[in-house]
């Protein structure tokens, strides 16, 4: 790490949207010449840092000073005039165009009024060869990898003169081990020019081979800045992971793990079940009367996993039985008629159909089970809609709002009622409890126990490491798209924390 | 808590009928104003006559071709070929009829197929040509405009060629019934209300509606909760290839000619904008069945005003085209953002 | 040897649509010489661009709309609208045609921009605001002449009669042989600055890069809404040159005029090898598409049997193979979505992403 001094500083950052408070009182320091890696978990608010710092969103309270001059900038354009560049994981860059036009459109050499492509091509060349890419820069994005497409994109944030900050969102999601090592390379070698490198990324791994510092960030507040050298993975992963004090902290389990409960019969089997590129294959079982927990970090693969089970992607490889009978016909209302139900974990885009009313979005699952002839008529919809807003507590005038009308929160509890009123035998939950209120997360919790007692078998997927250790009879871990072990019996946090970590506990 | 007020002041401004009838109103008190006698109505042979006939009655077709625009603009996709598809029924139908084309005798008893098989015939050839959009959008995934322009493009060949190019008159009575024939009211009004309420029946009494308004909605969201988008898609595509069949047989029915270069003649265009009048969005989502015909009734409407007017016929197209304008401002999204800022619920806090 | 013919056919890959169509035209064009003795006659060839000047500059003008992702269905309105304006000022005698012409550019200009104010900050859908645009211009063109007027003008006569003889292939003693017309020549001007301004210019290079990715467009702090603006005016103007184009051949002005002219220009477009969807494409491609589209009539006309609606037919089909290709190509392209993947970054300035993914 060089030793220029602190380039970039920003102080008790705070940024609200309506219904969540995203950031409050952060603090980030930049030192020039430094790769600075930023983790989190979903909802940590990594992503708005980023965007408040480069006026993609304005901030509501805090300081943000570049090279000792307070900065406030007002859209990305700006922030890259003030030295500020980005590199987003969907590259920001237009496929269709050549790789050489990509890195310098808009500041294209010209001469006598006309592009001058011969030095465009030239040009662009030598820059890539500057991060040690040796391709043909005449041939289109898109006919390349996302890794070269990355380095066209830093090419070209490097193009702008006096950049100090280059910023990578995501920038390994997509690439191979040997991609990886170049990207690191270039990383490298920016910060040997004095360039401070932030590194946003969920590849713990990565951070300890290529980050100088790391900040963590949970929930919206800043954990800390921690020198790499001096972090452990399972610190680290403790750090994210964190536990508040919540008032469910005295909420004593139902059930114990491995305990007396009667198992029931087996419900749903995975053997052997994969998707190149989403999940390695793997196993497991979910039985009537249990629950089981599936943890892992971002980016583990678990939501890949509960898409594999419901149907929403088709497996490379291995089988999938639910009762007993294989499973042929992979597909959402295949497994809605067997009986399996999946929550999704972003509802805004698989869950609420916004200007329907929170009573069609209710039984929307369940007409599409019965068909498009035998339609639930009207008396049938509002029984069913009042009955589960009850039942959640949902907070809507009517069951005739659009749900669009609702907060986050509370079209969660939509979703989570459309699937409940399916009365499915296997119900997967794919973080139900994000967005919503602490009392609301302690019904959910209470909700998936009740139907577990009631028969069901429920596979609980979260982030939240206490919600799934008070639910659940079992807990698998994921790691790097695999699942890497299952607990049974008594199991503790730390114990979790080590597998989700790497194992070993050490770097 | 979950009440429900059947009468909600505010749900009225949200009904998509609100627009359009307001639209006609103004258009009628407009003409109540500056054309005295445009409301004059009277009896001739048992028919009623008058300008409030004339409105319906010479709009029928674009009322049938809304009906079904509507169910494809609510998928989120559109149909530029049903103009096309006008012509290909007139032309099947004539073809069914005299199938010499120019036949010599004028018999107005003769027909070389029996008036119900032409008709179904003519209907299920417009309905395969909906299949045949659909299937281009729904299991090609070809964006909608693109491949209905294809039919809409080659379709008026078709039409022409099935005619050799002839302009074919069709002498047979009974065919001409269904666009000059009355029962107290024009008969092509009842073959609009039997529509429309066959479409009424078949996307509210049963669930098609619902998946229809999801699908044009979040198509994502509707496949995880289960819906099977390209078939519904596909069955919107295929109710608007009947519904520009049955506008074709009006037409052609209407003028006792199968006149392949003209009929429906950027009567597509019509639809849409009925359609749009009517509320619903091109983004697909909420539709509602009788906001397009009201909105069609709104276009004739402006027509027919106009002729009473004394404006000369193509001029016509001057006016179509500024109320075009008025209503995209209406409904541009930058006003009703503003107005939505103005007027709706705020999310209720947690 | 082998590895480099494929390493070049790896390179030069982005032109195989191009190529398709150069290759269905000159399959076509030697078709027609081959069993017609009548089309081995060069002045066949020259008709070719002598036969729709006004279709290959609504064409052009056309294909820069369709690289930027639009569309626009007001031209063959704005043409009729040309055609008979013209024709009225030109009619009561007074108004000079240079003047009238000029004044018809200016016409073509003033529809463009007010249809890209709409399309690009009211954000109307392309599709709509530009048949608004065809509403009107049709209509005002009805407005000023049911009937058409015929052009009476002796610029007007000149430029569209004139026989420019082809050096070398006609004898210039008895002014016989093959030929073209000046508006041929101005057709080919435009079809050359096209080309130039499509490759060279940062306006040319900015409307390919909003057709790939508009929103990558504005990232890249790419003068999008002003290149929108321009889009749609230049292809105004296009319109109103083949208006212009359209009276000087046929001496007259109306408002039937090049009805549909707006889908075959498309359909030239895209068999030229443009994406619809936009982005990709050369205007090179549109001369083809047309001159392909000119063979299909003239095959037709020879063959004497098959009715001339067997052109529409023929080039709707056309068109649809090219979209057909086309999507099954892109389709093959994307990746298959391999589960799902982490959740994307919100995209910036998406309001309806702010909630729970900080």
């Amino acid at each position: 790490m060089s030793d220029a001094g602190t380039l970039l500083e920003m102080q008790g950052i705070d940024k609200a949207f309506p219904g969540v408070q995203a950031l409050s009182g952060v603090d980030f320091s930049l030192a020039a010449g430094e790769i600075h890696a930023i983790v989190g978990e979903n909802g940590a608010g990594k992503s708005t840092l980023i965007k408040v710092l480069t006026g993609a969103e304005h901030r509501d309270a805090g300081r943000i000073e570049l090279g000792g001059q307070e900065i406030s900038a007002r859209s990305p354009q700006h922030a890259e005039s003030l030295g500020i560049a980005t590199v987003y994981q969907e590259v920001n860059l237009c496929p269709n165009l050549s790789l050489a036009e990509n890195v310098l459109i808009g500041r294209a050499p010209r001469r006598w009024g006309r592009i001058d492509w011969r030095t465009m091509n030239r040009r662009a060349t030598e820059i890539l060869l500057t991060l040690d890419i040796d391709v043909d820069v005449t041939q289109p994005l898109a006919t390349y990898s996302v890794a070269i497409q990355q380095m066209a994109a830093i090419a070209r944030a490097l193009e702008i003169a006096s950049v100090r900050v280059l910023i990578l969102d995501e920038p390994t999601s997509s690439l191979d081990a040997h991609e990886t090592e170049q990207l690191f390379g270039v990383m490298r070698k920016l910060r040997a020019d004095g360039i401070a490198v932030v590194f946003i990324t969920h590849f713990l791994e990565q951070v300890y081979v290529v980050a100088d510092r790391i900040t963590v960030l949970r929930h919206g507040r800043l954990v800390g800045t921690y020198p790499t050298a001096s972090l452990p993975k399972y610190e680290l992963v403790k750090k994210m992971l964190g536990r508040e004090l919540t008032e469910l902290d005295d909420v004593s389990r139902i059930r114990t793990v491995g305990g007396a409960v009667e198992v029931g019969t087996t419900r749903l089997v995975a053997d052997d079940l994969g998707r190149t590129g989403s999940v390695e294959p793997f196993d497991i079982e979910l039985r009537a009367g249990e629950v089981v927990g599936l943890a892992g970090l971002l980016g583990s693969g678990r939501t890949e996993v509960a898409a594999l089970l419901f149907g929403i992607d088709r497996p490379d490889g291995g089988t999938l039985s639910v009762d007993g009978v294989p499973v042929k016909d992979h597909s959402p209302i295949g497994s809605i008629r067997r009986g399996v139900a999946l929550c999704p974990e972003d509802r805004k885009a698989e869950g609420i159909v916004e200007d329907l009313t929170v009573r069609e979005n209710l039984i929307l699952a369940v007409q599409a089970r019965r068909g498009w002839l035998r339609r639930l008529s009207r008396r049938q919809q509002e029984a069913i809609a009042d009955d589960y807003i009850r039942r959640l507590d949902i907070a809507t005038p009517s069951s005739e709002q659009p749900v669009r009308t609702l907060s986050g929160g509370n079209q969660q509890k939509v979703i989570l009622a459309r699937w409940l009123a399916t009365d499915p035998e296997v119900l997967i939950l794919d973080e139900p409890t994000r967005g919503i209120d602490i009392g609301a997360k302690a019904e959910v919790q209470r909700l998936v126990l009740e139907l577990a007692e009631g028969g069901k078998s429920c596979l609980f997927i979260s982030s939240e490491l206490d919600e799934v250790l008070r639910t659940s009879d079992r807990i698998a871990v994921m790691r790097d798209r695999e699942k890497v072990t299952e607990f049974a019996g008594d199991v503790d946090e730390s114990s979790i924390m080590q597998v989700m970590a790497g194992g070993d506990g050490g770097e | 808590m979950a009440s429900r007020r059947p009468l909600d002041l505010s749900r009225i401004g949200e009904s998509k009928l609100l627009f359009p009838i307001v639209a006609l109103v103004l258009i009628l008190l407009f003409d109540l104003i500056f054309e005295p006698g445009f409301f004059a109505m009277e009896t001739v042979d048992g028919h009623l006559f008058g300008n409030l006939i004339d409105i319906p009655r010479n709009g029928a077709t674009i009322m049938l071709l809304a009906l079904g625009m509507t169910l494809v603009i609510a998928t989120g996709g559109i149909d530029l070929s049903v103009g096309a598809v006008m012509a290909i029924s007139a032309s099947v139908a004539a073809i069914l009829i005299h199938p010499d084309l120019q036949p010599l005798t004028r018999d107005p008893n003769a027909t070389a197929t029996p008036l119900p098989i032409v008709l179904l015939v003519t209907l299920a050839v417009a309905t395969l040509c909906g299949l045949w959009n659909g299937l281009l959008v729904a299991y090609g995934n070809i964006q909608p405009m693109v491949a209905t322009l294809i039919l809409m493009i080659a379709g008026r060949g078709i039409a022409q060629l099935l005619t050799e190019g002839v302009r074919v008159q069709i002498f047979y009575e009974p065919y001409a019934f269904l666009g000059n024939g009355w029962v107290i009211l024009p008969v092509s009004l009842f073959v609009v209300a039997a529509v429309y309420l066959g479409a009424w029946f078949g996307t509210r009494r049963t669930s098609l509606g619902l998946f229809i308004e999801s699908v044009g909605i979040n198509s994502r969201a509707s496949f995880y909760s289960g819906i099977g988008e390209k078939q519904v898609k596909l069955v919107a595509y295929m109710f608007c290839g009947f519904c520009a069949g049955m506008a074709g047989l009006v037409a052609s029915s209407n003028i006792r000619t199968s006149d392949a270069n003209n009929i429906g003649l950027d009567f597509e265009l019509d639809a849409i904008l009925a359609v749009v009048i009517g509320g619903t969005s091109l983004a697909g989502g909420r539709f509602s069945l009788m906001a397009s015909l009201v909105g069609a009734l709104v276009i004739q409407a402006i027509t027919t005003s106009m002729y009473a007017a004394g404006v000369p016929a193509n001029a016509l197209l001057a006016i179509k085209g500024t109320v075009v304008i008025i209503v995209i401002l209406v409904f541009s999204a930058q006003v009703r953002d503003w107005v939505r800022a103005r007027t709706s619920a705020r999310p209720a806090p947690t | 040897m082998i590895t480099s013919l494929r390493a070049r056919a790896v390179r030069y890959r982005r032109f195989a649509p191009l190529a398709a169509t150069i290759t269905l035209f000159c399959l076509a064009y030697a078709y027609g010489a081959v069993v017609y003795e009548g089309m081995r006659d060069p002045q066949v060839f020259l008709n070719l661009f002598r036969a729709s000047p006004f279709l290959l500059i609504s064409a052009i003008g056309m294909t820069f709309v369709i690289l930027s992702g639009g569309i626009d269905l007001s031209v063959g309105g704005v043409v009729a609208l040309t055609t008979v304006a013209s024709a009225a000022l030109l009619r009561s005698g007074g108004m000079d045609p240079w003047l009238v012409m000029a004044l018809m550019i200016v016409m073509g200009a003033v529809f463009g921009v007010t249809m890209g104010f709409f399309i690009t900050y009211l954000r109307v859908q392309p599709f709509i605001a530009t048949l608004a645009g065809m509403w009107v211009a049709r209509g005002l063109s009805f407005w000023i002449s049911d009937d058409a007027i015929p052009i009476d003008s002796r610029l007007y006569t000149v430029l569209g009669q004139t026989k420019i003889l082809i050096p070398g292939l006609a004898d210039p003693v008895t002014k016989i042989g093959p030929f073209i017309s000046i508006p041929v020549v101005t057709e080919l001007v435009v079809l050359l600055v096209a080309i130039f301004v499509a490759q060279y210019t940062r306006f040319g290079r900015t409307v390919y890069a909003i057709g790939g990715n508009e929103q990558s467009a504005r990232l890249m702090g790419l003068p999008v809404n002003r290149t929108k603006m321009l889009v749609y005016t230049i292809n105004g103007l296009c319109s109103a040159l083949a208006g212009i184009a359209l009276s000087v051949d046929v001496s007259s002005g109306h408002g039937l005029y090049a009805t549909g002219l707006e889908l075959t220009a498309i359909g030239a477009v895209v068999i030229g090898g443009t994406l619809l969807t936009g982005g990709v494409g050369y205007v090179v491609g549109t001369l083809f598409g047309v001159l392909i589209i000119g063979v299909i009539q003239t095959l037709i006309q020879f063959n004497g049997q098959l009715s001339s609606w067997w052109t529409p037919i023929v080039v709707g089909a056309l068109t649809l193979a090219f979209i057909g290709i086309q999507s099954a190509l892109a389709a093959r392209k994307a990746r298959p979505t391999a589960g799902r993947r982490m959740p994307q970054p919100a995209r910036l300035g998406d309001p309806t992403l702010q909630e729970d993914v900080p």
